[in-house]
């Protein structure tokens, strides 16, 4: 069937999956990698299971566990496994491990080098593809759209209907082009832009749209940067981000494991190379932002739509048009313990949190590694940790020496997981502590019950562990 | 799933109004990772009651439940459907439903049956000594003392039920398209066409 009219990015990759359409517009889409995890997993094999079912395409997926993993050693001085003491999360690890190898499914262990995130064990083993459409059922799938793949996060019941047909019925989604055009100022990092962005369109500014995120800065940036800004599409209600694939992206994919080779690796990049939306091809949407708007940013709420620059303060309730964004302001003011007026570079905090799919690459290693190196974390800030996200950037970073720059300057180096991302395995915030964060949402009780968030990059992470607040890094630079 | 045609036994006569599904399964139920094993949870604060209707002797594994109106109301949780499917129940005769938990008992086999409060008035007598029979082909509730009602189910659902089909098992009927598709691709994207080489990696 040819297409001769100018196509956007989504629609491309959309077109080259449909199954079947019908009458009501609904398409059964092919999905072509299938990412799962712990927690979203168990009822979903249980239901293939008891309906006898097997799993469609075993090597179209790929089990990883990361979200209740302690990021402590896992193993003790000979080789046994160090039991989790939290009973449920024991369970939901347990399950994967069983479930997996049962239905033929590729099972990366707790202690295995390539562990990790399911969002940095993708892109790094070459299994998340440009073009491809991927799931699993975890919200921040949209993460690996840094590479130019249609991903989203799906429910325990889509988790199964995708291991049982490799398929899923959808609706297209409307479309949406976010431009930031310019260049990006120095210390401002990838988490700055989409901070930047999620404040812009407000968290529920991208619902019903995919948005491809465009413009000489989005192209500036590199992989590892443009999977930051894409893994935070659904923190503005997008259900999926898109970056075009370009030559970086070839560069990026080029000979990780699962990776195209030879005769096939040539094909891969002829159809990626014609992927990108065509000139005069229509967004139902577009958001133009002026790169060189964009400082150093922080949130001062409890939704990552609360973003200001560092060198700004804490908003008025009574600066919000409407009412019910009064409301919620206040509501975020009180949780945080933060006033109106207050200059966000004076906000103290306990914590430091360096990791998360959205903030645990190699990149953001070193970013964090370039602020510590010869200082010291305060004596007033608690707890810092940096979480790999996975173990092989781990034993990449320990090869380049971060590690030690780390351990030097007070910081804990720890194993790969979600960590403080989310309260779900040991690493929490205390209630009522501040907690600058790399990780993506700053909802309330996110980082454990009372803990207060503060989303900010690894370098301004960094910073804010070396003065014991809020800083701007480019006064450390 | 298994096909629904018939069912027949004996019946809970239950006949409560507003039955949430915090009541069918209390929320501390919900950090499982199976789906089996909750009819231990099923209407638990009811069954704190010795004299439960759930526990007796003589109801206890009754395939079929007959409800008062609105049942099923509350949360989304799709754990309500399969804790009453653990208990044994596989149909739920009542004057009205909650959308979400009919569709949920649907997606799991469970068949939901609507009938005016007379008809539930006579059932829920009737199931206290005798058992009634559904049958779905007929669309009829019977009784041994030849009760007959009548009742209206959307033909898909019905479908669905006497096929044993879910929302899977309908997607996997489209199974030579979904093969047809795997071969485009094999073709014209091959490196799109494997992923882990379990082999390799085995
Ligand atoms: S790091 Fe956080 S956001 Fe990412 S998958 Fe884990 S819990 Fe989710």
């Amino acid at each position: 069937m040819a297409n001769t009219a100018p196509r956007t990015l989504y629609q491309k990759i959309w077109d080259a999956h449909v199954v079947e359409r019908r009458d009501d517009g609904t398409c059964l889409i092919y999905i072509d990698r299938h990412l799962v995890h712990e927690v979203t997993s168990p009822q979903a094999f249980e239901a293939l299971r008891l309906a006898g079912r097997k799993v469609r395409r075993p090597d179209l997926t790929l089990a990883v566990p990361d979200h209740n993993l302690p990021t402590t050693a896992r193993r003790d001085g000979e080789g046994h496994r160090i039991p989790i003491k939290d009973a449920q999360s024991a369970q939901q690890l347990a399950a994967l491990e069983r479930n997996a190898p049962e239905f033929g499914i590729r099972y990366i262990g707790d202690a295995d080098r390539e562990q990790g995130i399911v969002h940095v064990v993708g892109p790094e083993q070459g299994f998340s593809l440009p073009g491809a459409t991927i799931v699993c059922g975890d919200s921040h799938t949209a993460c690996h759209g840094g590479l130019g793949a249609l991903a989203f996060g799906i429910g325990t019941s889509e988790v199964e209907h995708v291991l049982a047909t490799q398929t899923l019925l959808l609706k297209q989604s409307k479309t949406m082009e976010v431009r930031v055009e310019g260049e990006l100022a120095p210390g401002v990092s990838a988490k700055d832009v989409v901070l930047h962005i999620t404040g812009v369109l407000g968290a529920a500014g991208g619902t019903g749209y995919v948005i491809e995120y465009t413009g000489s800065a989005i192209r500036s940036l590199s992989i590892e940067g443009r999977l930051t800004v894409s893994n935070m599409a659904i923190e503005h209600g997008a259900r999926a981000g898109l970056i075009a694939p370009d030559e970086k992206t070839f560069a990026y994919v080029k000979g990780r494991p699962y990776a195209p080779k030879g005769e096939e690796w040539d094909k891969a990049v002829a159809w990626w190379a014609s992927l990108a939306t065509d000139p005069g091809a229509t967004y139902d949407k577009v958001v133009v932002i002026d790169a060189a708007a964009i400082a150093p940013s922080v949130t001062w709420g409890t939704s990552p739509e609360d973003v200001v620059a560092i060198t700004g303060v804490v908003p008025s309730p009574d600066s919000f048009a409407d009412a019910s964004k009064r409301d919620a302001a206040q509501k975020s003011l009180d949780y945080m313990g933060l006033v109106p007026g207050q200059r966000l570079d004076s906000v103290e905090v306990q914590n430091v949190f360096i990791g998360s799919c959205t903030n645990s690459r190699i990149e953001d290693l070193r970013a964090a590694a370039a602020v510590l190196k010869g200082r010291k974390k305060a004596d007033t800030v608690k707890w810092a940790i940096v979480v790999p996200g996975s173990g092989l950037v781990k034993a990449q970073a320990e090869a380049e020496g971060l590690d030690r720059i780390f351990i030097e300057a007070g910081l804990e180096w720890r194993e790969p997981g979600c960590s403080a991302c989310l309260g779900m395995n040991p690493d929490k915030v205390p209630a009522g502590e501040r907690c600058a964060s790399t990780s993506n949402r700053n909802f309330v009780g996110r980082q454990g019950p009372g803990a207060r968030t503060h989303l900010v990059s690894p370098a301004m992470a960094a910073a804010a562990a070396v003065t014991g607040h809020l800083t701007d890094v480019r006064e450390l630079v | 799933m298994e096909p629904v045609k018939e069912i027949s036994g004996r019946a809970y006569p239950f006949g409560q109004k507003n039955v949430d599904t915090d009541v069918i399964i209390p929320s501390h139920w919900l950090k499982t990772i199976t789906r089996e094993g909750l009819g231990k949870g099923a209407f638990e604060t009811l069954r704190q009651n010795p004299d439960n209707l759930f526990d007796s002797d003589e109801f206890k594994g009754s395939p079929i439940l007959v409800a008062g109106d609105n049942f099923g109301c509350g949360s989304s949780r799709e754990h309500a459907a399969w804790a009453l499917l653990d208990m044994g129940i596989h149909a739920v005769i009542a004057p009205s439903f909650s959308d979400i938990f009919s569709g949920n008992a649907f997606k799991n086999g469970i068949l939901t049956v609507v009938l005016p409060q007379e008809a539930i008035d006579r059932l829920v007598e009737v199931a206290k000594t005798d058992p009634i029979d559904i049958d779905l082909e007929a669309q009829t509730v019977t009784t041994p003392f030849q009760d007959r009602f009548t009742f209206e189910i959307d033909p898909f659902r019905k479908h669905c039920l006497m096929h044993g089909l879910d929302e899977v098992g309908l997607t996997l009927e489209r199974g030579d398209a979904i093969s047809g598709f795997e071969a485009e691709v094999r073709a014209d994207r091959p490196f799109l066409a494997h992923g882990v080489d379990l082999a390799a990696s085995a």
